[in-house]
């Protein structure tokens, strides 16, 4: 008998005799014969909990990465996660629940979700946030469905300085919904260079700061679009200092949300933002809290808008979204918490500072360069002449970055992409000054 | 007023964290980004102290009701208990702490999580061929409805093959998905015995249908006797069997989809295989192939050479990336752990546990509630509310908030009237199945005796009932600015 199920035989002999039947086979007897006939099991004992613990506590052992410093980003990042958001997620009433249907015993949910909400709305500059998506990529492509939704048109413009992988998640729901995906190229700045908006545009999606760390100039982008949706991928951390692209007149806000209190998790589960503006809301994906009252006049709150969901509206909803990444969000809303304005600030101040100050030690090596002379955020690609090389030896220094393959997937031959949060000390940043100075990269 | 949020607590200058140092003047620092993308005005963000974010949220945690709290027979939700074992796993750091662009060569014991699970997925389901990056259940019928467009594209047949026939009964997610990719959903039927009308199939099938999405058991908790019949009938007509493994609980261990004509199939690894729903997520929803679509699956896959694991990214007839990376590895970090605790015998108990509690609650609750239909249902089954007088369903749901139930899941599935959809799980004991029994006896006398008890209800709850309707007309869907 397993531990996690109650059922001892008396009770599954009480059990029987309350449905009327003798044997516990006699269940099944509505599935075909011929089906239960052709199963086979997998040929696993039954484990002990020390067994398991052991064998996978083993298993994780054998992951060598673990140990490296990673100076390595492209869209997930290593940024410090206070005690406390462990704590909460732990919380068993709120990780054991689910969605919150029945509002009445789901407070706590949907109170988090309503906090959670009003933080990204005041990140973004946005008017209305879901309180999640699966992740970046997915929220990215939703939010290119929306667009078409909502402008009809079939042409999604894409920077090629867009993260290489949430393009290509992007590329699969496109091809899916038959929306076409047009390049948008880059300059010599590292920042995207849109000459004209083609007929038939529903959207032009901007990375903030873009998958090189540039940070991009959204100003007089959404002009220049008109109708179509001017959709920013944003990474929040870059938000305590970077303008809010509502200001800039961002359509939809989307973007990665691990660097808010997850760890890499070797890529998942991951948060997706998402945020838009209030005209747009009836066409936004994903749940929503809404604040009301009780029966007696008290404040509290239940899912909003529901007519928007897959669960009532079916094939017209406006995603297939249902569950969706909730404890991720949690974790958001207790690391902004906990952080505050000015913390969130001092995270993305230390990032960017100490980002430039290992930027301007390695570039003044031999053979190393920038990639870019665009401004950047925590993150920069670094041009020399062997990259291989230069990625073998901060190996050999105990450091990660994102090799030339993965950079080379944005269109950039030749250049390793490195990335610095406040988790970087003195120390690694010396190490891997030095480790490039062994010899020429 | 208050809002009952974190912004309620706090004052100017209090925070929870403690963070290193600036080592270079703050303006110094800001000047490295351009004044028109600068911030000028910080985001409104909680400004509280440890100890009081702590207590927010312990106090938050006791305004919620999660498995841990009690009986939770959410139907298609499979509320099971979440093993404490696979909590610690998921936070060992060689898996919290991968970064998921870390070579190969360094990430070994994670790919050999991937590569063991996807093993064990694949024996269970009866099929070749695995993909873990679908993040949830619905997710996963988005990839199945891309591979269908894909496999379909490839042999010429796209155009004309544009129809997904879906069972009256299908969760909503179902046409959600297919709609995502293009294709148009036509409703099948369900007979008076809650299955798949033959009849009305073959009347449906022909060279304008890519196939059909079911869910087996369906959401009457009920068992396609006919299911071979129903997944020949799709091929012969040139169509593919999309299979919803939303209700794998009920046959766990003792019957494939692979073995019932299954080509694609979605495990949701938050229902059946213990995962913590996290008040709505994250779970993650693998799906496993048949033979003719294993070509057309998401890239990278794992494969194994000698005692080495590899990312494979060599397939030209992908339909590509629907995941960032390799899934939510975490979630798949508990399912393995769930099934080596269990093995093949463990595994067989949960479909006997599951079903067993199901229709022992179905025969204690037909006698006072509707039972539209009356058979052996499998993991869960669903009553009607309608019957007991001016009380509705929604009602019956709120009331057993004050016998510390959560309720079932209600007005789904959408062809039985007034739905109350229970799905007890194998995890609880006999005697919290009682209780639960009792307490729907004692509501439907309430019902008839004092219905105002019912209607007003919850009385024992944190709040009472709450106004839904107004939330949509006057809506407040963040806190303003003070
Ligand atoms: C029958 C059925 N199909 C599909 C889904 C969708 O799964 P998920 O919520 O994991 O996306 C659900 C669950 O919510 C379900 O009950």
């Amino acid at each position: 008998m397993s531990e996690y199920i109650p059922h001892t035989p008396a009770d599954i002999r009480a059990l029987l005799e309350g449905v009327g039947l003798r044997d516990v086979e006699a269940l099944f007897s509505d599935i075909p014969e011929e089906v239960r006939r052709r199963f086979r099991p997998l040929g696993l004992p039954r484990r002990d909990e020390d067994w398991v613990r052991r064998y996978l506590t083993g298993l994780s052992e054998r992951s060598t990465g673990k140990g490296l410093v990673p100076f390595l980003g492209g869209g997930i990042y290593d940024h410090f996660v206070p005690a406390v958001v462990e704590y909460v997620l732990s919380l068993p009433e709120l990780y054991t629940a689910y969605t919150p249907y029945q509002a009445e015993v789901s407070q706590g949910t949907l109170t988090w979700m309503f906090e959670y909400q009003t933080m990204i709305c005041e990140l973004t500059g946005m008017e209305v946030a879901n309180s999640s998506m699966y992740d970046g990529a997915t929220a990215l492509a939703e939010a290119a469905l929306m667009a078409h939704r909502t402008v009809g048109g079939k042409k999604v413009l894409v920077p090629r300085s867009l993260n290489p992988r949430v393009r290509e998640v992007l590329a699969t729901y496109a091809w899916g919904a038959g929306l076409k995906l047009v390049d948008v190229p880059y300059g010599d700045d590292g920042r995207l260079q849109l000459s004209e908006i083609p007929e038939g545009a529903c959207a032009l999606i901007v990375g903030q700061p873009n998958f090189f760390g540039v940070i991009e100039d959204l100003s007089g982008l959404k002009d220049q679009l008109g109708e179509a949706f001017l959709i920013v991928y944003v990474n929040p951390i870059s938000l305590g200092v970077l303008a809010p692209p509502g200001s800039f007149g961002a359509d939809v806000v989307v973007g990665e949300g691990q660097v808010l209190g997850l760890p890499p998790s070797f890529g998942g589960p991951l948060l997706g933002i998402f945020a838009t503006r209030g005209e747009h809301l009836r066409r936004m994906p994903g749940r929503i809290s809404g604040q009301t009252v009780d029966a007696e006049g008290k404040v509290g709150y239940v899912m909003a808008f529901q007519t928007r969901e897959q669960h009532i509206r079916r094939e017209r909803a406006t995603s297939n979204i249902c569950t969706n990444s909730a404890l991720c969000a949690l974790a958001a809303t207790v690391y902004l918490a906990a952080l505050g304005p000015g913390g969130l600030r001092r995270v993305a101040l230390l990032s960017l500072e100490r980002a430039h100050r290992l930027a301007e030690e390695v570039s003044s090596l031999p053979g190393y360069e920038l990639a870019f002379s665009g401004p950047f955020f925590n993150e920069f690609a670094l041009r020399c002449p062997d990259p291989m090389g230069a990625v073998k030896k901060l190996r050999r220094a105990g450091i990660a970055v994102l090799p030339p393959e993965e950079v080379e997937k944005a269109g950039l031959e030749g250049a390793l992409l490195v990335a610095v949060t406040e988790r970087r000390t003195e120390e690694e940043l010396a190490r891997f000054v030095s480790a490039l100075k062994g010899g020429m990269g | 007023m208050k809002s009952g949020t974190i912004y309620d607590l706090g004052a100017p200058g209090r925070r929870a964290a403690s963070l290193p140092p600036l080592t270079e003047p703050e303006q110094k620092i800001l000047s490295l980004i351009p004044a028109e993308v600068r911030r000028e005005e910080p985001p409104w963000l909680p400004e509280v102290s440890q100890p009081e974010l702590v207590r927010h949220y312990l106090r938050l945690a006791r305004l919620n009701y999660g498995v841990d709290s009690g009986f939770y027979p959410l139907g298609s939700c499979t509320m099971k208990y979440n093993p404490k074992l696979n909590e610690g796993l998921a936070r060992l750091p060689g898996f919290a702490g991968l970064h998921p662009l870390l070579p190969e060569e360094e990430v070994q014991g994670a790919l050999a999580v991937l590569w063991e699970l996807s093993e064990y997925l694949k024996g269970i389901a009866g099929m070749p061929g695995i993909s873990l990056q679908p993040a949830a259940g619905a997710h996963g019928e988005l990839t199945g409805m891309l591979l269908f467009k894909r496999y379909f594209q490839d042999r010429g047949e796209l155009e004309r093959r544009v129809k997904i026939l879906l069972p009256d009964s299908a969760h909503g997610t179902n046409p959600a998905s297919a709609a995502m990719v293009g294709f148009r959903v036509v409703s099948i039927p369900s007979n008076e015995r809650g299955t798949v009308d033959l009849q009305a199939l073959e009347a449906a099938l022909g060279e304008d249908v890519a196939g059909i999405m079911l869910t087996v058991p369906n959401t009457l908790g009920i068992f396609e006797e006919e299911i071979l019949e129903v997944t020949e009938l799709v091929h012969e007509a040139g169509g593919l069997c999309y299979f919803d493994g939303a209700n794998l609980n009920a046959y766990l261990g003792r019957a494939r989809p692979g073995d019932m004509g299954a080509d694609v199939f979605h495990f949701n690894l938050h229902k059946t295989f213990s995962t913590p729903h996290g008040g709505g997520g994250p779970g993650a929803g693998p799906v496993t192939v048949s033979e003719p679509l294993v070509p057309y699956l998401p890239v990278p896959q794992v494969v194994k050479e000698g005692e080495r694991f590899r990312l494979d990214y060599d397939r030209p007839k992908s339909i590509g990336r629907v995941h960032p990376y390799y899934g939510n590895f975490l979630v798949l970090v508990r399912a393995l752990a769930y099934i080596l605790t269990l093995g093949d015998e463990g595994l067989r108990e949960v479909s006997v546990g599951a079903v067993l509690a199901a229709n022992y609650l179905k025969e204690k609750l037909k006698k006072t509630y509707k039972l539209p239909y009356d058979r052996l249902c499998k993991h869960e089954f669903v009553l009607s509310g309608e019957g007991l007088g001016e009380v509705r369903t929604l009602d019956i749901a709120k009331r057993l908030i004050d016998y510390g139930f959560h309720p079932p899941t209600i007005y789904f599935p959408l062809i039985v009237k007034e739905a109350l959809m229970i799905e007890p799980t194998e995890t609880e004991p006999k005697e919290v199945l009682d209780a639960f029994a009792a307490a729907m006896e004692r509501i439907a006398e309430e019902a008839r005796r004092e219905p105002r008890l019912l209607k007003e209800a919850p009385h024992a709850a944190p709040v009472r009932r709450l106004d839904e309707a107004r939330a949509a007309r006057q809506p407040v869907l963040r806190l303003p600015r003070p």
